[in-house]
């Protein structure tokens, strides 16, 4: 299977980690990536809070380019999923809005390709395709999977899995040997964007999420996004120190997890570019 | 005496201009909304704002544009969707808080909340220079315009030693096509 992909900005900067495990995975599996020549930023939050039009321009230009491949798009970042997922449907639900954006900013894009979340694509290759590749089953590892709002709301526009209780996470690091602990916070809502602008209100939602993942005794987090994994991630320790209460949960992008059950090495994986290191959980896992 | 009413303060615009102003950006018909407070319920930032989303709709429906313009809750909604998929009445009230936001700038208002304004503005500047976010640039741009200079210094310094920051930006080939794009916003 051949992709156009779209990694994003994220994936070439704070979530590198999640670019070079998400390549070696689909090499792996024999999901073939093209990346989309000279892409842009899909404007992310910052463009749908100010500007509609822009925010659906950004994304088109992109998709004009992925239907001159004429391939389906892959975005692993959930938040560039959302939309360029969001930019299709305009584009084939409302063809008048179409006609106008393309006017304002000469992009023309047709509609003829989709796109589609990674975590989908790998969904869809079915759990045998995936059980066939592991190596070493991640037995040890008690994992909090972590979907956030975007990869599945809302389900008018993701169309992919149950946008309360997703379950196509859980059933993939079960698929690689772990364990997927039942949490109630599979969903909620990180504060992404507000991470630099009101860092208290995104204090408390990571807090409450990290606070949730141990309560229900995980030992790391899985995540699909890299504002997710940032905010849990780099803002863990200031967490702890803020709250008074010990996470030390590490926060590994979904593909690193399949990566160490592939036995890929760790050096295509990126492990070591996380704030909260893995090595603890890993070595008591006897995943590495 | 019969207690006054917020009501009683209100003056109800006649026409129903506001209301399909923001019909005509969202798409979306407040007027479906009956204030069952789903959405409420299940804002993650709800907590943090100076109203309920359920209030800013009810503002919105009864024609208050001042008080619906001024509201920090528009500023907060950080468009997590829950709202928008819990809703009985298919409101996409996520897609009415964007449009909030694009008149509340239009008109000139001053935010309840300056710094989250002006993170998206500083993002978009930054898209617009380059095709793509370069992150130091723009926070660096963010913490000046803000005057929020010293706030996770540390962090940033650990994320540049992780590799986590490119110092320099990396411009893509079609600028061009990217200032048409942003003349969109310029018009606005």
């Amino acid at each position: 299977m051949k992709y156009a992909y779209f990694p994003g900005c994220s994936l070439h900067s704070t979530a590198k980690e999640f670019d070079m495990s998400a390549r070696a995975v689909c090499r792996e599996l024999g999901i073939e990536l093209e990346e989309i020549p000279d892409w842009n930023c899909c404007g992310a939050t910052s463009a749908h809070s100010l500007n509609r039009d822009l925010s659906i321009a950004l994304p088109l230009r992109n998709l004009a380019k992925a239907e001159e491949m004429g391939l389906d798009v892959i975005a692993p970042c959930a938040a560039c999923f959302n939309r360029m997922k969001s930019a299709d449907g305009i584009a084939k639900d409302h063809p008048e809005m179409l006609t106008e954006i393309a006017e304002k900013s000469g992009i023309n894009y047709r509609g003829t390709i989709n796109v589609i979340s990674l975590l989908e694509a790998i969904t869809l290759l079915g759990e045998e395709a995936i059980k066939s590749h592991v190596k070493r089953e991640l037995s040890e590892l008690k994992v909090a999977c972590y979907y956030g709002c975007l990869l599945l709301r809302p389900p008018d526009i993701t169309r992919f899995d149950d946008p309360e209780n997703p379950k196509s996470l859980d059933n993939l690091v079960t698929a690689l040997g772990a364990e997927a602990v039942n949490w109630p916070y599979k969903t909620e809502c990180c504060g992404a964007s507000l991470s630099l602008s009101k860092v208290e209100v995104v204090e408390k939602l990571t807090h409450d999420i990290l606070s949730m993942a141990k309560r229900a005794g995980a030992n790391c987090v899985a995540a699909a996004c890299p504002l997710c994994q940032g905010n849990l991630d780099l803002r863990q320790a200031q967490i702890e120190t803020a709250y008074g209460e010990r996470f030390g949960l590490p926060v590994f992008y979904f593909t690193q997890l399949m990566g160490l059950a592939f036995g890929l090495p760790e050096s295509e994986l990126g492990l070591k570019r996380h704030m909260v290191s893995a090595d603890r959980v890993l070595a008591a896992s006897g995943s590495r | 005496m019969a207690k006054a009413s917020v009501c009683d303060r209100l003056t109800i615009p006649e026409d129903n201009s506001f209301k399909d102003e923001i019909k005509k950006l969202s798409g979306q018909s407040v007027m479906e909304c009956y204030q069952c407070g789903e959405c409420t319920a299940g804002c993650p930032v709800a907590y943090a704002a100076d109203m309920m989303p359920n209030q800013v709709t009810r503002l919105v429906q009864l024609g208050q544009e001042n008080e619906a313009l001024n509201s920090s809750m528009i500023w907060l909604c950080v468009g997590c969707e829950t709202c928008t998929t819990r809703c009985p009445r298919k409101v996409e009230l996520a897609k009415v808080m964007d449009a909030l936001r694009e008149t509340a700038v239009k008109r000139g208002i001053k935010p309840k909340e300056p710094a989250i304004r002006t993170f998206h503005e500083t993002f978009l500047n930054s898209v617009e220079r380059g095709g793509r976010v370069h992150e130091i640039s723009m926070i660096g741009e963010f913490k000046l315009r803000s005057l929020n200079l010293f706030s996770d210094i540390f962090l940033a310094v650990k994320m540049f030693l992780k590799g986590k920051l490119a110092l320099m930006p990396r411009f893509i080939k079609g600028r061009g096509e990217i200032k048409r794009i942003f003349r969109i916003r310029r018009k606005a």
